[in-house]
């Protein structure tokens, strides 16, 4: 690693002020961050740390929403008897983000933040047609996420806390590329009144919706009415562990998989 | 320069450390704790797993700094100070689930996690899953699993001891 | 009250002594060695596959932060070191040595894999160092690469080193082609299957270091190095790179995190830190991050071979003829030329009463990481090669696949059996490993298991394979005719110490065999002294007096027996002690654990009364005997031992995905006689989950560029504990009839067996595919695509 100062502010406010410089960067988990970081493929001046502000913690029910603050992990969302009661399929997404230590550390924050093509989270931000609340806003989940590596965020904005809205039914499915473990293709479906979300992550630079298999499942929510879909392959990632064709099938396959998980 | 201020094994210590230095950098360089291990650069292997607060942690991805502060348990600081061996490092000895040694204390430091966080009891299935963050290029795994659970049922009081594994 | 010792001799689970200390995290890797003022060095490696240098300007570097020096081939160059030695040398069909290239510590001309060395900065902190090397500027040229053997041997292709054509290393053969020929005539049918047997990255969990000192009082250098062999590289290192008497340079291997052949060679980061540390009188530290570790530990396999099989009418195999092209990588690595001839081509028999044989084969060139032996070193691809051909030929002929290998099999009445490639097989038994195998895995009941696995939607597959495997390489005078450049014996010291505890030295190194354990309780078994007052000293070569280390399963067989010949030193003089304090002659004198008896007599002494009175020796033939109980023994083989055996594998595959699963693992194996039950296991264990790793997890990719693909964690696939199934082990055992023990070695045999059963079972589960030709690894990708492409044309 390049060195770099470090801080550990209290505030919201703090830490916006110490990001304001541009080329600091913020750090909860740094689960993908140090990585990056240990390659010497960044070079920040500052990491400013949030894990100290308390405001960004805890996850609460409001209203008919789970809304979970930025800092918190992976394995807090995937014991939370709060997310399991609301939103099963949440929990257990954030129960299979990794592995022990990754969600012992890693935070939602993060991963939502840092928007890697091979993440967890971004499809069920999407797919439950989440809201993102951060130092200076609200962002639909629809306007977030921008492409790889890129949100919504600007430098010196934070995401402070996700609002997940209960629905009726959702699930969750993933084939992890077998060398990495991160998704090579995952795909969350969310069924909230007539309305039908299906969100793709892994095997396309970015998070996207699946608009075909969100139109049968409304008129028929189940694996059936997706099964004759097939997902196009341009545009998708393709690598020595598979072609974007073999990608597109999965969509397909984790798309079953997710509907019969939902119920 | 930043100074942290944290316990290992239970010791107070004080250090100045650079902004990038690594937590397993602290225990393995400044510390002089050499258990803890690092086998990889991409968070992947987990030789270098120790506890923070109770919990498993890759110390390769975690800065020293956001360490400070912390209760770190490392490999060193399992056996009591009579030498009596931590259920787990009894059962990976009973059970030939370490060769050559290096994966060892990670190894063992997260299945000490993985048993709290299963008060339950944990099947071989959960057992392998819950092995994901660590790799072990010596055993193929099998006798691993098996000396997780012979200490899983020790640590959950099922058994009294780690039972003498078959001749 | 008195309580028998639990039995801790030859054939006893003894927990293992080494355990202690690694599960404490009291184990000594080469890292965890620090020294006063020590410095450490960052190697800058060559981002390109193929580039002449231009210039390397470290100006810069060398005024940064903390940066002692900045050194380059050019500052080698001036101070005469040699390049790093190739330990074997082949000839070629005509009988001119091979192409034999320098390999520069530091490239100076040309770099010719990702990876090479084109500089080292050497500063106060690792990071500082490395800070310096990315400022070292390089102009480079870059050249087009020949980055695989397709490449490589194109009419045209780049020539990774200008003076070898055709980037040929040697095109060697063995058998007689035209008797071959003739053989091939007769077939009533002949199967020819084309392979590749993939690229694999080791991967032991210790990166390999290195730390180098050098001592201006004396002059003594030491390097402390993650080696297999340290002896061997004070040999190598002191005579033929850095010139320095082995009297003045100690190699030290501590405590290593894994082998499995890579850390057997010579490396350069080792001959740079001991120079290093000699120019600057300063400790000099190198530790290898992950992905270095990608881009220059030596790779294994890598083979593109055809081979044929003439078989007559009944099914009985006539000849078999085999053309393999072995990658050799940049560079000729320390045994690499050995590894695709004598440690592959002679095990071409396998167990089968195969009576004519012809192999040829080309070892090429290549800008990719320097190819060299990874547990197995040839008898993996033989053994794929071989058992991959049995089962299409079954297809073919229609007999079915465990018959056909039982047709072939050398009888039980036929050892010591001589090969047609050279080998004479001393003890085996193939069809009572093949037939408890079966009966262990319930081959007969296989068909209901598949039929239950279709209802769940799952393609089901069993495959098996039998194989025979040659470990402890040797004896010397073979393989120096050969063109190997070292003997192939072992050294073992036993030292009775005067109160009777028991110290041996061996040249072997344990890096996770648990030799501590293993050879303690030969010293119990054949002195009678409890496991725990015998030490093993190893890897050191200040302490240990000669070695040729660990690698090829050699440890017991050879070094094993290397400790009972001096063992058995040691009892001869026993006895002539003995005698002479209990008054009878030498000829009545027996031992047996412990203790020395005048025959027939209740007169007994015990070892610690004989090595209190040979190191204090006030009563004491001491005209006729030294003073002392310490004796030393080489041992040369006089034949390879030959493990041997059978695996079985069970997979499921999941239509929808395409991934493989394991589901049983079955291998009944003979590896001579057991010394620790619990550790054999576990090594067999190890190597198998290595053969499922090459089988459906593993390959090393480079693109046509020579990029490194698989050049992270991230992208080459590790198996992990989900990956893998509980694996059944059992041991059927005939004695090795060569060597004291009677042992055969059982470190590689996993990885050996492994791979062709797992890939016939991934075959099996495809029955309805018409699949012939599988390339390793079975991943979920392509066997979406054989699925999927089935399916296709099923509907077409």
């Amino acid at each position: 690693m390049y060195d770099f100062a470090y801080h550990k502010p209290t505030s919201v406010a703090d830490a916006v002020k110490l990001l304001a410089d541009p080329d600091a960067k913020a750090v909860s988990g740094g689960h993908t961050l140090l990585p990056a970081l240990k390659h010497r493929l960044n070079k920040p001046t500052a990491l400013v740390d949030l894990s100290g502000i308390a405001e960004m913690t805890g996850i609460k029910r409001v209203g008919n929403a789970i809304v979970i603050g930025a800092l918190t992990r992976h394995a807090e969302v995937a014991n939370s008897a709060e997310v399991k009661a609301a939103i099963p399929a949440l929990a257990y997404m954030a129960s299979h983000i990794g592995d022990l230590q990754v969600r012992n550390r890693g935070t939602i924050g993060g991963s939502v933040a840092n928007n890697d093509p091979a993440a967890d989270y971004p499809s069920a931000v999407v797919a439950l047609g989440a809201t993102i609340h951060t130092s200076k806003r609200k962002i639909a989940a629809d306007d977030f996420f921008l492409g790889m590596f890129t949100t919504a965020l600007e430098a010196d904005e934070i995401l402070t806390a996700v609002e997940f809205p209960i629905v009726d039914k959702a699930g969750y499915a993933k084939m992890r590329n077998p060398a990495s473990r991160y998704v090579m293709a995952g795909v969350f479906v969310a069924k909230a009144g007539g309305t039908v979300r299906v969100a793709v992550v892994g095997a396309a630079p970015c998070v996207f919706r699946q608009a075909e298999m969100e139109a049968a499942l409304t008129s028929n929510w189940s694996a059936d009415a997706v099964a004759g879909i097939k997902q196009d392959a341009d545009g998708l990632n393709g690598d020595i562990h598979g072609s974007a064709e073999y990608r597109a099938h999965l969509v397909g396959v984790m798309a079953k998989r997710a509907i019969v998980a939902a119920g | 320069m930043p100074q942290v201020t944290l316990t290992v094994n239970g010791q107070a210590h004080t250090a100045e450390v650079e902004g990038r230095t690594l937590l397993v950098e602290l225990l393995r360089e400044t510390l002089r704790l050499t258990g803890t291990h690092v086998g990889c650069d991409t968070s992947q292997c987990g030789a270098c797993v120790v506890h923070i607060n109770g919990e498993s942690v890759k110390s390769c991805t975690t800065l020293a700094v956001m360490a400070n502060g912390a209760d770190v348990t490392t490999i060193e600081g399992l056996a009591k100070a009579d030498g009596t061996l931590h259920a787990m490092q009894e059962a990976f000895r009973e059970y030939h689930a370490l060769q050559c040694g290096f994966c060892t204390p990670g190894m063992v430091m997260s299945a000490i996690d993985l048993v709290q966080k299963h008060p339950d009891g944990l099947t071989e299935q959960q057992i392998r899953e819950g092995l994901e963050g660590n790799l072990c290029r010596c055993t193929g795994y099998h006798n691993i699993v098996k000396a997780i659970a012979a200490a899983a049922d020790v640590m959950h009081g099922k058994r009294s001891e780690i039972a003498r594994a078959a001749q | 009250m008195n309580v028998a010792a639990p039995f801790e001799g030859i054939g006893a689970s003894v927990r293992r002594k080494e355990d202690y200390r690694f599960l404490q995290g009291r184990g000594a890797y080469t890292d965890d060695f620090n020294r006063q003022g020590q410095l450490h060095a960052w190697i800058l490696r060559s981002p390109h596959a193929h580039a002449r240098i231009r210039s390397v300007d470290t100006t810069a570097a060398a005024g940064m932060p903390g940066v002692v020096a900045v050194f380059t081939g050019a500052d080698m160059a001036r101070d005469n070191i040699g390049g790093l030695p190739c330990g074997w040398q082949i000839h070629n069909k005509d009988g001119s040595p091979m192409a034999e290239p320098p390999h520069p510590v530091i490239a100076h001309d040309k770099v010719r894999h990702v990876g090479d060395q084109v500089a080292v900065a050497i500063a106060a902190t690792r990071e500082q160092a490395r800070d310096a090397a990315e400022a070292i500027v390089v102009d480079y040229d870059v050249l087009p690469a020949a980055a695989t053997i397709d490449a490589a041997v194109k009419p045209g292709a780049p020539a990774v080193h200008d003076d070898v054509a055709g980037n040929l290393c040697y095109d060697w053969h063995i058998g007689d082609k035209a008797v071959m020929e003739a053989a091939f005539a007769q077939a009533a049918k002949v199967v020819s299957l084309d392979l590749v047997n993939n690229r694999l990255i080791p991967n032991a969990m210790e990166p390999r270091a290195a730390m180098g000192e050098f001592d201006r009082t004396s002059g003594d250098y030491t390097l402390h190095t993650t080696s297999q062999n340290p002896h061997v590289i004070r040999l190598l290192m002191g005579a033929n790179v850095l010139h320095i008497p082995e009297s003045k340079l100690r190699v030290v291997a501590p405590d290593v995190g894994g082998g499995f052949g890579s850390k057997i060679y010579h490396y350069a980061e080792e001959a740079i830190v001991t120079w290093a540390a000699g120019k600057l009188g300063k400790p000099v530290k190198w530790v290898a991050d992950r992905t270095e570790s990608f881009m220059s530990d030596a790779h294994g396999r890598d083979h593109v071979s055809n081979a044929q099989l003439a078989l007559d009418a009944n099914g009985k195999i006539l000849a078999l003829k085999v053309h393999t092209y072995a990658n050799m990588g940049a560079y000729l690595s320390t045994f690499a030329p050995c590894v695709p001839t004598y440690l592959y081509a002679t095990l071409l028999a396998g167990t089968y009463s195969t009576p004519v044989i012809y192999c040829e084969v080309k070892a090429i060139f290549t800008n990719t990481v320097p190819v060299d032996a990874y547990r197995g070193a040839g008898r993996p691809e033989a053994t794929f090669l071989l058992e991959r051909l049995m089962d299409v030929a079954a297809q073919e002929t229609g007999i079915d696949r465990v018959e056909l290998r039982r047709r072939n099999f050398i009888p039980n009445d036929a050892f010591p059996y001589q090969t047609p490639v050279a080998l004479q097989y001393d003890s085996g038994n193939y069809t009572a490993t093949l037939d408890q195998a079966l009966v262990a895995a319930d081959w007969a009941g296989f068909e209901a298991r598949r039929a239950e696995a279709a209802g769940r939607g799952k393609l089901r597959g069993i495959g098996c394979s039998t194989y025979v495997e040659a470990c402890g390489i040797a004896p010397s005078a073979v393989v120096g005719s050969l063109g190997a450049r070292a003997g192939l014996y072992e050294v073992g010291t036993i030292r009775v110490h005067p109160t009777g505890s028991v110290t041996v030295l061996t040249g072997s190194h344990s890096h996770g065999q648990g030799h501590e354990t293993t050879f303690a309780q030969l010293v119990a078994d054949k002195l009678g002294v409890p496991t725990a007052q015998v030490d093993i000293v190893h890897g050191d070569t200040a302490k240990v007096p000669f070695g040729m280390g660990t690698y090829g399963s050699r440890s017991l067989a050879v070094g094993g027996s290397a400790m009972m010949k001096a063992m058995d030193k040691i009892i001869a003089k026993g006895k002539r002690i003995a005698a002479h304090l209990m008054e009878a002659s030498v000829d009545d004198i027996e031992f047996e654990r412990g203790t020395f008896r005048v025959a027939g007599t209740d007169r007994t002494k015990a070892l610690v009364d004989i090595s209190v009175a040979a190191y204090v020796p006030h009563n004491y033939p001491i005209d006729e005997i030294e003073p002392g109980l310490e004796e030393t023994a080489f041992y040369d083989p006089k034949n390879f031992t030959y493990p041997g055996g059978c695996h079985i594998a069970e997979v499921e595959i999941c239509q929808e995905t395409g991934k493989v699963s394991m589901v049983n693992f079955t291998a009944v194996d003979d590896v001579g006689r057991v010394i620790n039950p619990m550790i054999v296991e576990g090594q067999v264990q190890g190597g198998i989950a290595q053969g499922i790793g090459q089988a459906l997890l593993e390959t090393c990719v480079y693109d046509a560029d020579g990029q490194l693909l698989s050049g992270s964690m991230m992208d080459y696939t590790m198996p992990r504990a989900d990956d893998l199934a509980p694996i059944s082990v059992a041991t059927h055992t005939t004695l090795c009839t060569h060597n004291p023990l009677g042992v055969k070695g059982c470190g590689e045999v996993g990885a050996i067996g492994s791979p062709p059963a797992v890939i016939n079972a991934v075959v099996d589960a495809l029955r309805d595919f018409n699949v012939r030709t599988l390339d390793m690894p079975a991943t979920p990708a392509k066997m979406w695509q054989i699925i999927n492409g089935g399916r296709r044309q099923a509907a077409e």
